[in-house]
């Protein structure tokens, strides 16, 4: 079937069909120009504190907002960001894996409802999951889990110390976990879908059991894109705010820094939450609170570039199979 | 040569007696995975029933028509404040922001699906997808400084902008997908009628691809109905209905958040209630959308591709 | 003597055959099998004996279950989750759909080459050959290169590949894929080979290569394959199957299903009257 490209019209179109590309081309490059503003004004805006401190915020632990000693770093927050993600990564991706691969062998009538159970899970906003957080899967959590930890442990492994009292980084990394689980496991079947049925085959021509075939099809073929779902979940945890800064347990400069898992910590966008209305915009607290969002921005950014292109290239691969 | 296939014959029986030994243990090793990866999918289950029971058990009592209507107030004894405003700001914000994000997003859509296949409509699905998962706190960031630093007060606006940037991406990729469903042949039966380009989009592709957009859109505005970050430095919240569009104003899920700052039980009370009533509205449209398609189209496959974009 | 029953099919004459086969014993009886998909019948009632150390040839135009039944010899169809699979598919005195018995180790009985070659991308020749051998749990080096180097040499690409056995199998040519995966197929000491039409995928010369393997191997095991080319099915095969729509129309020996066809339709099939 031929495609006629009837954008060029013949002779002189009338400005309507002009005027109709331009706006659509307007729209798209919307995005473009938001991408580019929101960077630079992020960059203009938070200029004083890369002024004061120099490329150091990003090593910087100090954070005082008092007047006539105002220092500020990014530090402990990037690795309250890298701490938490890391966790919730270890946690999610593997049940998101499994997951993944309950809904692609389990007979339809069983798989399908439990796979949508799992998808609802990314329906439930942010804040929703802190406020049970913070309710009630704290008390439970410290109770059963990071008292008798700490009890038994406590003295011999630092990841133990410290007396929890279920606001910390392994409470919002529990949660963390739950909230990229969708994001994971859909991404996920999608790549291991995508295997072509030939590999299956032979897989089960030698004789090999279901999670034989997985190990000796599946997996090797759809690594690069099991490894881009992961990463767009990595995405998805390094940006999540509520549910973090109601976890989390809200500390600020050096003593943000996670000593165990039961230290309490702040992450970049918790910072921002809980700090930006309070930060006034004369002193450098707010630009601090700027270079933090910049900082959030280039690192999400990058990651989820890395992600589509992992991603795309393993679905790629099947519409070139199909073509074949 | 007899002695030679003897020999052979005699090998291949060895290597068979081999296989045969440790058959058992690899059906075991496979009922084994097939039960962790069940046990994963309980795992993940778990939280969602213990979220909707915990709202359904804790919130229930707290609803009444006073409390989805009237302002919060002071924390009185043994009620709970009400969450009026912040369902109005709700209604109000998502409408604001869905007349802005809607038309650039269905444009935007347009764009690929009808003028795509050059390399910068490459560039710009590639960043349409990259900034669909930018954190929603830094749009509100952005907002704030485009918006709200420069009028000088935190506005209505500036919250609407920040939401339809969640939005637009979104409704952008869904009309994209459900463009390109619309069969080839019905561009060309417009071009053969000799209608113009823009007229045939609009007037006859965009409606056969209705049900994909309308997807979209709602699916985006129960997302956006959730989002909390980026409200907090645009709206601020409030505890008092809209008073116009220079002034803080309340929304649920910001409303949700003071009140589990709060210590109160009759707070607690409301948080759950407040919860309640947002869940329930957003797995609504959810499943209603998922309803809709299964029972009524069931020819499109709208719903695996829009979960392959990240909705 | 031995005896091969064929049904009769509503519109055709009667088929009824006899093959001397002498000393020579049946390695796989099918009977009376027949595949659903869903509610349509695919293959119907289909029970041939086929004999140890031939080549069999199934031969018939597009969409006439061929494929369907030969993914029955070794329960293929157990990935398909709407086929259904009804008689028995015996290998020596072993019916493979005998609810009582593990499938796992029967399956291995019967080895598959499909139609283009599907080696395992992310691994070198040595492992793909190897692959369903170390499935059985087998570690011992030694005995893992005596079989890799058996099955490469009765595959005819020992002597390309000696050399270069940990190359990515990838980077073979699409002919010497096909032989690695008949190596891979062999390496499981399968009792019967089954191959969708092995060589359709592959130039001349590959083909040519193929079919002398094929030659070679029938001394030892009992091959089963679908070919489209009536021309290889001659070269090639000892038997052959016309099937038509699902049923089997006509079994007989090679030579004689082609020079003189029992059954008109398979005269008209043979002579090129449809495809």
């Amino acid at each position: 079937m031929l495609k006629r490209d009837f954008s060029k019209s013949r002779g002189r179109g009338p400005l309507s069909d002009k005027i109709f590309k331009i706006a659509a081309t307007v729209a798209g490059a919307y995005v473009l120009v938001v991408v580019l503003l929101m960077v630079v004004q992020l960059g203009w805006e938070s200029g004083p504190i890369w002024q004061e401190e120099g490329l150091g915020f990003i090593w910087g632990t100090d954070w005082n907002a008092v007047d006539g000693r105002e220092s500020f770093g990014a530090f402990p927050y990037i690795i309250g960001t890298l701490v938490t993600a890391a966790i919730a990564m270890s946690i999610g991706v593997p049940l998101s894996i499994g997951i993944a691969m309950f809904v692609l062998t389990a007979p339809k009538r069983i798989g399908d409802p439990l796979g949508y159970l799992v998808e609802l899970l990314a329906a439930v906003p942010s804040v929703v999951f802190g406020l049970w957080g913070l309710l009630v899967f704290r008390i439970y959590f410290k109770d059963l889990i990071e008292q008798p930890l700490h009890t038994a442990f406590g003295d011999s492994i630092f990841l133990f110390s410290g007396s929890p009292f279920g606001l910390d980084v392994l409470s919002a990394s529990i949660i963390l976990a739950i909230m990229i689980i969708p994001t994971i496991s859909a991404v996920s079947r999608d790549v291991m879908l995508a295997v072509p049925q030939q590999q299956k085959e032979a897989a089960y021509m030698l004789g090999s059991t279901t999670w034989e075939m997985f190990r000796l099809a599946v997996f090797p073929y759809s690594k690069a894109g099991l490894i881009g779902a992961s990463i767009l979940g990595l995405g998805r945890a390094i940006g999540e705010t509520m549910a973090v800064t109601m976890m989390i347990g809200n500390a600020t400069g050096l003593a943000a820094i996670p000593q165990s898992l039961f230290s309490t910590s702040a992450t970049m966008p918790s910072i921002i939450a809980n700090e930006f209305i309070e930060a006034s915009p004369v002193s450098l607290h707010m630009p601090a609170l700027l270079g933090v969002a910049l900082v959030l921005l280039l690192v999400s950014m990058s990651i989820n570039v890395v992600a589509h292109f992992l991603v795309i290239r393993m679905l790629k691969i099947k519409e070139g199979a199909i073509n074949n | 040569m007899s002695n030679i296939i003897q020999n052979k014959q005699e090998k291949r029986a060895e290597y068979r007696a081999m296989f045969r030994s440790n058959v058992k243990n690899r059906l075991l090793v496979d009922k084994i995975m097939m039960g962790v990866v069940f046990a994963c999918v309980l795992i993940a289950i778990t939280p969602l029933l213990w979220i909707l029971g915990t709202l359904f058990y804790g919130g229930a009592e707290a609803l009444s028509w006073e409390f989805l209507t009237g302002e919060p107030g002071a924390i009185g004894e043994g009620i709970p404040p009400a969450i009026g405003p912040a369902i109005q700001g709700t209604l109000i914000i998502i409408g604001l922001s869905s007349i802005v994000g809607i038309p650039i997003g269905v444009m935007s859509g347009i764009y690929l699906a009808e003028f795509g296949g050059n390399w910068f409509s490459k560039q710009i699905r590639f960043f349409t997808d990259v900034f669909m998962e930018f954190p929603s706190i830094v749009l509100g960031v952005f907002a704030f400084l485009l918006i709200v630093l420069f009028l000088g007060h935190f506005s209505v606006w500036a919250g609407a902008f920040a939401l339809s940037l969640i939005m637009f991406p979104i409704i952008a990729r869904a009309t994209e997908e459900s463009l390109k469903m619309v069969p080839w042949s019905i561009r060309e039966a417009g071009a053969a009628l000799g209608l113009r380009k823009w007229i045939v989009t609009l007037r006859i592709v965009l409606p056969a691809a209705k049900n994909g957009i309308i997807t979209g859109i709602l699916l985006s505005v129960s997302r956006v109905g959730g989002e909390t970050a980026p409200l907090i430095m645009t709206i601020l919240g409030s505890s008092q209905f809209f008073s116009g569009f220079d002034s803080p104003m309340d929304a649920l899920p910001l409303r949700i958040w003071r009140f589990s700052l709060q210590p109160y039980d009759e707070a607690r009370l409301a948080g759950w209630g407040a919860a309640l009533v947002l869940v329930i509205t957003i797995l609504a449209i959810h499943i209603g959308v998922r309803y809709w398609f299964i029972h009524k189209r069931k020819k499109t496959d709208m719903i695996p591709r829009l979960s392959k974009i990240g909705v | 003597m031995a005896t091969v029953i064929t049904p009769k099919p509503e519109n055709s004459t009667v088929v009824d055959n006899q093959i001397k086969t002498s000393q020579k014993k049946y390695k796989m009886i099918t009977e009376n099998v027949n595949v659903y998909y869903g509610n349509y019948l695919a293959v119907k009632n289909i029970s041939i004996k086929f004999p140890e150390k031939s080549v069999t040839a199934l031969i018939g135009p597009s969409g006439c279950g061929k494929t369907t039944f030969l993914r029955c010899l070794n329960r293929m169809h157990d990935m398909t989750k709407s086929a259904r699979v009804e008689g028995k598919v015996m290998i020596d005195d072993i019916d493979l759909y005998d609810k009582s018995i593990d499938p796992i180790y029967h399956r291995r009985k019967v080895g598959m080459v499909f139609q283009k070659p599907n080696p395992f991308p992310t691994m070198s020749i040595y492992d793909n050959v190897i692959a369903g051998v170390r499935l059985n749990g087998v570690r011992d080096k030694k005995i893992l290169d005596e079989i890799v180097e058996d099955s490469l040499k009765m595959a005819y690409l020992w002597d390309e590949v000696k050399d270069e056995l940990k190359k990515p199998a990838i980077e073979l040519s699409g002919g010497q894929q096909q032989r690695l995966c008949i190596a891979r197929a062999l390496a499981i000491q399968p009792e019967v080979l089954l191959m969708d039409e092995p060589a359709s995928a592959l130039d001349p010369i590959a083909t040519q290569k193929i079919e002398e393997t094929i030659t070679e191997l029938k001394k030892d095991f009992c091959i089963i394959i679908i070919t489209h080319n009536m021309q290889q099915a001659v070269r090639v095969s000892d038997y052959t199957g016309f099937m038509y729509l699902g049923d089997l129309i006509e079994f007989r020996e090679t030579k004689k299903l082609f020079t003189d066809p029992k059954n008109e339709l398979t005269a008209k099939y043979v002579q090129g009257h449809f495809g």
